[in-house]
């Protein structure tokens, strides 16, 4: 099949994509135009941050654990600041700042959305690769040097950016306060910056190519969910990250060229800063313009990817198409207009503090909506329990779990006494952290097949990876939110400080226990799929039986995704189990599910979804 | 008891691992389909592991509240405290009932509907009446919550000058809190970074008369039953003055005089006598026995041995020693508060020492 992709002629081929030019290694695994394997770049550098932001985790876990051990593996990971077996307070927030910046950003939105977006935005409406293959190629390079400028900045001389993930000035702007707001800052910013970069052509790419590269039939309201909220998570994404990049702007320039946006009235390390008329309070509102939007950035394309499993492995379609496409539509615009809700006890008027409550109530409407759709889409399914759907049952799970607390920290009363302890650690964890990841790993176990060439992950490996992980989920995040309504401050190197907490040493040797054991079992995931990649066994070209078009694409790839024409569609994404009008059988005898491409048949009745 | 707990969980998770192994080994059948998608064997196993899963949450929630209920806070030490503390309640009761309800759907619909060979899924595409009632449930449970909780906030954050609040100023720095009381005015003098100088280490200006009573301290006295109403500086980076027993918490911002008012209206002694804090100093100071004895036995010092009090916490990342800035806070009668007050020495008295 590939041999004759490389040779069969232009006649098939409308559109100019250059396929048929010999490929060198450099242009086919390297500086590659096409979606299909720039997904898996992005998989790969993704996994790879992934990590590393994990293995940051365990190391402060380790040390929230056992105040008072001495490891030996801080001195080997953390040299100088392990000395003797003991973390330094430094590198502690240093770990917490860089293991909240790598999963957010490198992980959950270049690894996620990157990875599948790419891979489905092209196969699922049918096009032969994105608007722009170049800025496509472009977008990673620029991830994978912003990966490697936050890498890099690990191992400057005074520490790496050790303010927070959320970076907030004085605290990052001055040396003096903090050894990582020196170098470890500057690349940090500048790591971003490119990183905002990369996302933004990405961004728009992916906006175009829903926009214009959809094939003939595919009408907006045919699209899968997967592709609705990647187009909806773009949009977003264009709209929002350019605030943060106007954020890191100013405060590069209030660092290095003495301006005040964020500084007034400081007087530190014995001497009065010339800095006058700034507020950090504006450097919140213009972080948070881009931080509330990310977390549904992050969560708008797992809820896409489990739509999608969910249906296929429930042999139904999904239950409320259209009130899942409206809630994506209303989380998106609400998620603008809520992020005063990380503020409200910053100083701002509290008056704001009362709209910003009402704003982000409202979005637990269209978040109950998707769940209970969910839910009714498992109800008399005939459920296939692939890895795959197991992740996707659990990430509705961690997302209502999740989901239900922030009722509490959104309503700024209550917000008062939980606003920076733990339980707000393990609400965002769970609801954004976990119910993510599990977003990625359903991603990763439905559509291994179609990034590798028609090979499948083991199942047996991925049941395992699968139970452990999310009893240790739970284990790890449940109990945490003991240890916030406390009153224990999240970023506290150790609670010994207060003898107060002394009695929550228990609980954190527990979550302790559960992180150690769920990060293990991701060695059984890491195996499985690079093990796959090589050995694994080869599936039929449609393994799930699903009615998207990325199943009729080649299972070789080949540049331009199919062989033939494109595909026509003529129906939605969600034809599973339709009987035809008798109600004797499928509307194809024996099968059932009719992909899209196949035309209304005879004996079916036409629905309106 | 740490000990226990981490037996305890290694046992637990032992017994999900053989379980688990053993259900896969019983599964192990002839499958006519691929062997790495999902067969009839596996969709049923793991049906049953979904209900066992459902079993696991109930019981981790059990067990947590069980082994850590008693870490929670106490009962609020302020007027408004018990104000959140309800509402509080009520969100936690909704959450809960539908935290329960919603899971036990999801993992039981998982495994009711674990699939076969010879089922048919029902094509169920949409309805609109079951749409609109999840829409309108939780609009009106929202409604309820914003309604109240709106409520309770402008409550808590609208100050009213009539109140004759007691004017606390408290100061934050890299790592430590103080506190500016009015004086006899009951009213702060105006303050800068630039004006920092020698003992004056607020920056209180010295050509303002308001200032000249004031009264800088390290440890924070309140009288009970009188509003108090803290106005917050911070001299170099954010702070966060948090102090959970009140419920209480303000950002201190450089550049911005930030506001945060309370009554308390339990004094340190009688939360002292409080069963829970009762029931926890004991606990605690168990604990520190326990490490005590191992610290000896290493030649270092004992730990001392713990009596309640109210305090006040750094809750926004502050730098190194984040983990480590906290200030006392004793609550006690007008009388006490009045005679520990008339003690410390005025920002003027202060200022004229080091002039001479």
């Amino acid at each position: 099949m590939s041999a004759h992709a490389q040779v069969h002629g232009v006649e098939d081929h409308h559109d100019d994509h250059g396929h048929h030019h010999k490929e060198t290694f450099i242009t086919k695994y390297i500086f590659s135009q096409d979606h299909k394997m720039i997904s898996k770049q992005y998989l790969i550098t993704g996994l790879f941050m992934g990590v590393i932001g994990i293995l940051m985790s365990l190391l402060f876990r380790l040390q929230l654990a056992w105040p008072d051990h001495k490891f030996t593996i801080f001195e080997i990971f953390l040299g100088k600041w392990g000395t003797d077996g003991v973390m330094d307070p430094s590198i502690y927030l240093a770990l917490v700042t860089i293991h909240g910046t790598i999963m957010v950003f490198f992980v959950l939105t270049a690894g996620l959305s990157g990875t599948f977006s790419n891979l489905l935005i092209p196969l699922q409406i049918g096009a032969r690769d994105m608007a722009s293959g170049f800025l496509n190629m472009v977008s990673y390079w620029l991830f994978f040097l912003s990966s490697i400028v936050m890498l890099f900045s690990l191992f400057v001389e005074a520490g790496p950016a050790s303010a927070g993930w959320t970076i907030y000035p004085p605290l990052s702007a001055l040396p003096q306060a903090i050894p990582g707001s020196g170098a470890g800052m500057t690349l940090w910013l500048s790591s971003i910056a490119i990183f905002i970069a990369s996302s933004l052509l990405g961004s728009l790419n992916y906006i175009v190519t829903v926009i214009n590269l959809r094939t003939k039939g595919m009408s907006m309201t045919r699209l899968p969910l997967t592709i609705w909220a990647f187009f909806v998570t773009a949009i977003i994404g264009v709209v929002s990250f350019p605030v943060l990049f106007s954020a890191a702007l100013m405060l590069i320039m209030d660092r290095s060229f003495g301006t005040s946006f964020f500084l007034s009235d400081i007087y530190i390390a014995g001497e009065v800063l010339h800095h006058q008329g700034g507020s950090p309070v504006l450097f919140e509102h213009l972080f948070w313009f881009l931080g509330h939007p990310e977390v549904y950035i992050v969560i708008l394309p797992a809820m896409g990817i489990v739509s999608e499993v969910m249906a296929t492995n429930s042999r139904k379609p999904i239950f409320g198409y259209r009130a899942m496409v409206a809630s994506i539509l209303a989380i998106a615009f609400l998620s603008t207009i809520v992020w005063g809700h990380h503020m409200f006890i910053s100083g701002m008027n509290p008056f704001l503090g009362s709209v910003f409550t009402f704003t982000t109530l409202l979005i637990a409407i269209p978040s109950a909506v998707k769940a209970f759709n969910w839910i009714t889409t498992l109800w008399k399914g005939n459920l296939q329990m692939n890895t795959a759907m197991l992740f996707s049952i659990a990430f509705v799970s961690t997302f209502i779990t999740g989901g239900l607390t922030g009722i509490i920290l959104g309503d700024s009363a209550l917000d008062i006494n939980v606003h920076d302890t733990y339980f707000v650690v393990a609400h965002f964890h769970l609801v954004m952290g976990i119910s993510a990841l599990y977003g990625l790993l359903a991603g990763v176990y439905h559509w291994f097949p179609k990034m590798f060439q028609g090979r499948m992950m083991s199942k047996k490996l991925g049941y395992i990876h699968f139970w452990v992980t999310s009893i240790g989920a739970y284990g790890i995040f449940f109990p945490m939110h003991f240890v916030g309504m406390a009153g224990l401050p999240r970023r506290y190197y150790s609670n010994t400080a207060f003898p107060y907490f002394d009695d929550l040493a228990d609980i954190n040797v527990v979550m302790t226990i559960f992180a150690i054991i769920t990060i293990a079992v991701q060695v059984v995931f890491l195996y499985n799929f690079f093990h796959s990649i090589f050995y694994g066994k080869i599936g039929p070209k449609n393994p799930w039986n699903a009615t998207t078009l990325e199943w009729t694409a080649e299972v070789k790839h080949i540049h331009g995704n199919w062989d033939g024409p494109i595909p026509h569609v003529y129906r939605w994404a969600y034809d599973y189990s339709k009987l035809n009008k008798d109600e004797t059988d499928y509307v194809i005898p024996g099968q059932d599910f009719i992909p899209q491409n196949v035309p209304l048949q005879d004996n079916e009745d036409e629905l309106d979804h | 008891m740490t000990a226990f707990l981490v037996v305890l969980v290694i046992i637990l998770f032992g017994i999900s691992v053989w379980q688990m192994s053993r259900i896969f080994q019983l599964a192990q059948g002839k499958t006519s389909i691929h062997s790495e998608i999902a067969s009839d064997k596996d969709n049923n196993t793991n049906g049953y592991l979904m209900m066992g899963f459902l079993a696991f949450m109930y019981i981790l929630a059990i067990l947590s509240f069980w082994l850590w209920g008693d870490v929670l806070l106490p009962d609020s030490g302020s007027e408004h405290g018990s104000k959140i503390d309800n509402l509080m309640l009520i969100s936690m009761i909704i959450i809960f009932l539908v935290g329960i309800l919603t899971q036990w759907l999801l993992h039981y619909f998982a495994f009711i509907y674990r699939g076969n060979k010879t089922k048919r899924a029902t094509f169920y595409a949409d309805n609109d009446k079951l749409e609109f009632i999840w829409t309108i449930i939780p609009v009106i449970v929202l409604a309820g919550l914003i309604i109240y909780g709106l409520f309770t906030w402008t409550d808590i954050m609208n100050v009213d000058k009539d109140d004759d609040p007691l004017i606390v100023e408290l100061y934050a720095q890299q790592f430590n809190w103080k506190a500016r009381y009015g004086g006899n005015d009951n009213t702060l003098g105006e303050a800068n970074v630039r004006l920092i100088e020698g003992v004056n280490q607020l920056g209180v200006d010295p050509a303002d008369p308001n200032g000249q009573d004031d009264k800088i301290v390290t440890e924070l006295h309140l009288p009970v039953g009188r509003k108090v109403l803290f106005k917050m500086r911070s001299q170099d980076v954010l702070h966060s003055a948090y102090m959970p027993h009140f419920r209480a918490q303000m950002n201190c911002v450089p550049g911005m005089i930030t506001q945060f008012a309370f009554t308390p209206t339990v004094t340190t002694a009688e939360m002292r006598q409080n069963d829970k804090i009762v029931d926890k100093v004991a606990r605690i100071n168990e604990i520190r026995r326990e490490k005590s004895v191992a610290l000896t036995a290493a030649g270092d010092e004992a730990l001392e041995p713990y009596e309640f009090d109210y305090i006040l916490l750094c809750n926004k990342i502050c730098g190194i020693s984040h983990y480590n800035m906290q200030m006392k806070i004793i609550v006690e009668s007008e009388e006490d508060y009045k005679t520990w007050l008339a003690e410390q020495p005025t920002v003027g008295e202060q200022l004229s020492n080091e002039t001479k």
